[in-house]
């Protein structure tokens, strides 16, 4: 067995995965309850967001073991695909003014 | 010594042939994993571009049964996340028989994955939906629809293929406990991006009365 699998050992046990899984069912649980909660679509929106955040964070740290990797992994790979996935929002205002033209030339 | 023993005595930058002290195979798939995102995340962000611009978006989802049955894709998928996990450590331990059950488990959920899904699609397509048409509003919902979880499901059916290819080669000790975490990472990625999907398409469209 090589090394590299002698380091992949300092990770947690399976009751600490078995906890994180039920993180995640509970926080599914109470997506689907705010859902009906009919707030307005904005703070939902945001809410439902930083709900998916938190759970794509805890599969990524958990189940993909990136906790327990170097550091310098993470932070080859988190960062820019954060930053790439946030320019692509750039744009969204435009989509504002196509529904504002749409209601002008109506 | 292993060529990974003298690749891990150099450090990382210094010519050491295992940067992050991990194998290029799991390199690569994390490579592949971080471009993956991106395309999905291309896709999302389309399907909320779309649905901003268009003012008669269809928000056609019930509670039931188009709710319930993505809440209970998304504890499926879940699910076969931790049978996943547990294949891998098995994996680790030496344990060959208990990984390839776990590993058959987790194929089990993404297969039970599909039938839901494909259940749901055939619904939609019997109420009228179309990739350029539908009876509610916006023609651009079924074209967003069927693309953005049509590229998941075919995620979900080739990571079904690769996890039964690395379970028979692992039960007869052609691949190690790495390929079977690496395909794990693959299968963690599916259901990571399965938490974006259910929210954005699912519970935002979802009709209150």
């Amino acid at each position: 067995m090589s090394s590299v699998a002698v380091h992949a050992h300092a990770s947690a046990g399976m009751s600490w995965f078995m906890k994180v899984w039920g993180c995640l069912l509970v926080l599914t649980g109470a997506e689907v309850f705010l859902t009906y909660e009919e707030l307005r679509l904005e703070v939902m929106l945001f809410l439902l967001m930083a709900i998916s955040i938190v759970k794509a964070a805890l599969i990524i740290a958990y189940f993909m073991h990136l906790r327990y990797e170097k550091r310098s992994l993470f932070l080859t790979l988190i960062p820019a695909l954060v930053f790439v996935l946030v320019m692509m929002v750039v744009m969204f205002p435009d989509s504002f003014r196509i529904q504002t033209m749409r209601l002008i030339s109506n | 010594m292993s060529e990974s023993d003298v690749a891990m005595t150099e450090s990382t930058w210094s010519g050491g042939a295992l940067p992050y002290a991990i194998s290029s195979k799991k390199l690569g798939m994390w490579l592949f994993i971080v471009a993956d995102s991106i395309t999905f995340g291309a896709m999302l962000v389309a399907y909320a571009y779309l649905r901003v611009a268009s003012p008669d978006w269809p928000i056609p989802f019930k509670f039931n049964p188009s709710i319930i049955n993505a809440t209970v894709m998304t504890f499926v998928l879940l699910s076969s996340s931790i049978t996943m996990v547990a294949a891998v450590q098995a994996a680790k331990e030496g344990r060959v028989r208990a990984c390839v059950g776990w590993m058959a488990a987790t194929m089990f959920g993404g297969v039970l994955f599909d039938i839901l899904h494909i259940r749901e699609w055939l619904g939609l397509i019997h109420e009228g939906v179309r990739l350029f048409q539908n009876p509610w509003g916006s023609p651009l919902f079924g074209a967003s629809f069927f693309s953005l979880t049509g590229l998941h499901m075919t995620h979900v059916t080739l990571g079904v293929i690769y996890l039964a290819v690395v379970a028979i080669g692992f039960g007869r000790k052609k691949f190690s406990a790495d390929d079977v975490e690496i395909s794990g990472l693959y299968w963690h990625f599916v259901d990571l991006v399965w938490m974006f999907i259910f929210p954005l398409v699912y519970l935002i469209s979802a009709r209150l009365r």
